[in-house]
């Protein structure tokens, strides 16, 4: 089992009505690699990371998390459509941090973090709290533990929303976007944690990225998405040293210049 | 438990009675839409009165209209206007919802850019004519759905003038019940009837508010 | 600052009543009128608990119930708001005996305006559900919450801060309803002034005491709303950064 990579897209579609959004993926990511998914928008790069998170149905083909079917199960030696059971226990694999942070408005950082760790895996209240402000510490918030979402930052709020998602222990952390609603010198608090998780953690991890710097310094490997395939992919130095396809050459073009 | 023949007996009375109902509607809706106007341009154009419509409005919309009926119906009689019921009673529903309708208007006034009345000093346009031509003409169509809402609301409370024996639907099906003692068939098309008519023109409010928002 | 208007109003509509019933020609009419008040009161409340609840019930199930189970509550919702108040009342108390069904004329009150207002309040609960923000649904997937845990601790408690001003007005139509009842015999405040009406004929009087009854009541209402409605928005809104 642990020959299987960590995720696995096998000819994996999504299709909007007519619109074809990605288009027969196949995309392997080994144990704690870390991929960076870059592309001009509207690649269906986004969809990617929701569809590994269950936000988007797939129309054909099947996921594989940690060497098990995610969106199907086996049952009698075939592949057939999940329950919300099934998709629950392979889930709890998974945590995303989002472009908007999405934080719980009602509830301090600290209720964000310990909010699923308690209804969801059934810690008890101080366990909670003892490991989220481990995590808040960690993201640099401790002082932050009671304040409600509306009194941070943006980056604030986004380092949040990673210790909320660490809390859960995922095996897999997607980052979709995670700085691109944040004012510029916030930047790099936000990017500056997730190097950090990068090193402490054991984790896989995916992540959409604008920040192509960022890209090319932290991940292991790179893939370029347009009109709903991968178009190439391969080691940072590769990609962005010497890319050899020229829609790559001409959108790394494109955003160097503009940044 | 139903009587088809008994429903075919009752239904052209109870049809004679839809129209005294419909009747009732509209003329209530019309002192409601103007009246409500009215009240509505008072407060924008004379703020310190504006303070007594206010006052007013909040006065009419949290007592229970079947006390204004009443009120309409006995007191105005003491002071020498004596209405028959129908009169009071239209008069009645008709300054509730004029109440309703003010604030509909209120909110509509409020949704013209402020710029559109400085546009119209700098066109040194006098207030009456800023009012008259360039404010009315673009609050009024977005409240259209708005006040027809009130009009489905108001057409709902009509059955309260049986109260004071106006025979529209819900008296005559009441004096029905009373005089056969068979309540279910009356009451009953009296519930279809208006159950029909409330969602046949929420359907109508629907296409008017998608045709406002495509223009 | 509203706030502060509403409590002034209703301070004023309380001294108001206080003096009026210095004179003799009103105290008279106060004993029977409070009775009623208190009749009108109780009603009110009983049908608010059953309007919330059944607001709650009609909402979930026709957002998320399966489809039997969603025509149902469609079906509750559109047959009470598009009929009247007063027809359903009427319905309850005169059809459902010939049906064999026998019901206190006090219960059928209850149930028909809290039927009725609750089918308004399931249309601002669903409203309410529906526009907290997608992003909220899809954090709490993120976190392997289940349905039941997404709308219990994340979705309907901010909802709830939604729908507080749309249940101020829904409880102020039910207070304005329960007069109704009056006419199926229930000695509510509408009644008791309809009573003393017909017999002392003081008119004035007795419906200015009924008008200004019915405004402390709904002032209350509305003041208790816009609370709740403060504190409720405290949480969200709190020291918000610039």
């Amino acid at each position: 089992m642990n020959d299987m990579p960590m995720v696995r897209f096998e000819n994996v579609s999504k299709r909007y009505g007519a619109l074809t959004v990605l288009d027969n993926l196949n995309l392997d990511i080994g144990r704690g690699e870390k991929v960076s998914i870059i592309g001009p928008s509207g690649s269906g790069k986004t969809t990617v990371l929701r569809m590994l998170m269950t936000l988007e149905a797939i129309n054909d083909g099947v996921l594989w998390v940690d060497g098990e079917p995610m969106t199907h199960m086996m049952q009698n030696g075939k592949l057939v459509p999940a329950t919300t059971k099934h998709i629950r226990r392979i889930r709890a694999k998974i945590g995303m941090v989002f472009q908007s942070f999405n934080l719980f408005p009602h509830m301090t950082a600290m209720g964000n973090c310990i909010e699923a760790p308690i209804t969801v895996l059934g810690l008890k209240r101080s366990e909670a709290e003892e490991r989220a402000a481990e995590l808040l510490d960690m993201v640099g918030l401790s002082a932050k533990k009671d304040h409600y979402p509306s009194q941070l930052s943006g980056g604030q709020q986004q380092r949040v929303a990673i210790a909320r998602a660490l809390a859960m222990r995922p095996k897999i952390m997607l980052f979709d976007e995670v700085t691109s609603a944040l004012d510029p010198e916030l930047v790099g608090e936000v990017l500056q944690v997730i190097r950090k998780i990068g090193r402490e953690h054991d984790l896989t991890m995916l992540m959409v990225t604008h920040q192509m710097g960022f890209a090319k310094e932290f991940s292991d490997r790179v893939c370029f998405f347009y009109q709903g395939k991968i178009c190439e992919q391969g080691s940072p130095a590769e990609i962005f040293g010497n890319p050899k396809n020229e829609r790559t050459r001409q959108f790394l073009n494109a955003v160097l210049e503009a940044g | 438990m139903w009587d088809w023949t008994f429903t075919f007996e009752i239904l052209p009375v109870l049809a004679r009675a839809a129209i005294m109902t419909v009747e009732a509607t509209a003329l209530g809706f019309v002192i409601a839409a103007t009246l409500g106007l009215v009240l509505a341009s008072i407060r924008l154009a004379f703020p310190v009165a504006g303070v007594v419509v206010t006052v007013l409005v909040e006065l009419i919309r949290s007592t229970p209209l079947l006390i204004q009926i009443f009120f309409l119906y006995f007191v105005l009689p003491k002071a020498g206007i004596v209405l028959d019921a129908f009169t009071a009673g239209v008069a009645a529903i008709g300054i509730h919802y004029a109440a309703y309708c003010s604030e509909v208007y209120r909110a509509g006034f409020e949704n013209v850019p402020r710029g559109q009345w400085e546009a119209s000093i700098a066109l040194n346009l006098s207030p009456w004519n800023t009012f008259k031509d360039i404010i009315l003409p673009q609050a009024l169509p977005p409240v259209v759905p708005a006040l027809g809402n009130y009009l489905i609301a108001l057409f709902k409370e009509t059955p309260l003038l049986s109260a004071i024996a106006v025979l529209e639907l819900m008296q005559t099906a009441k004096n029905i019940g009373s005089e056969t003692f068979r309540y279910t068939e009356p009451v009953t098309l009296v519930g279809v009837f208006f159950l029909v008519m409330s969602l046949v023109s929420a359907g109508i409010i629907r296409m008017l508010e998608s045709w406002l928002q495509r223009r | 600052m509203w706030i502060r208007m509403l409590t002034a109003m209703l301070a004023g509509t309380l001294l108001l009543i206080a003096l009026l019933s210095a004179n003799a020609e009103y105290r008279l009419f106060m004993p029977g009128l409070l009775e009623g008040a208190v009749l009108t009161v109780e009603i009110t409340l009983l049908g608010a608990v059953l309007a919330v609840f059944m607001a709650l019930i009609a909402a979930l199930a026709k957002l998320y119930g399966p489809l039997p189970i969603r025509w149902l509550s469609t079906t509750y919702i559109e047959i009470f708001r598009g009929t009247s108040a007063l027809v359903q009342l009427f319905w309850l108390y005169f059809v459902l005996p010939q049906f064999g069904v026998f019901l206190d004329a006090f219960v059928v009150a209850v149930l028909a305006l809290g039927l009725n207002i609750g089918a308004y309040g399931a249309e601002v609960v669903r409203g309410a559900i529906v526009s907290v923000a997608r992003g909220q649904w899809e954090a709490s997937i993120a976190l392997n919450m289940s349905k039941a845990q997404m709308l219990r601790r994340i979705i309907l408690p901010q909802a709830f801060t939604a729908m507080i001003p749309p249940w101020g007005n829904l409880f102020i139509e039910l207070v304005k309803s329960t007069s109704l009842v009056s006419l199926i015999t229930l000695a509510d405040l509408t009644f008791k002034a309809q009573q003393m009406n017909q017999s002392t004929l003081k008119t004035v009087p007795v419906f200015t005491l009924v008008l200004l009854m019915y405004l402390a009541i709904s002032l209350t209402v509305t003041i208790g709303m816009r609370l709740l409605e403060q504190r409720a928005s405290r949480g969200l809104t709190r020291g918000r950064v610039a």
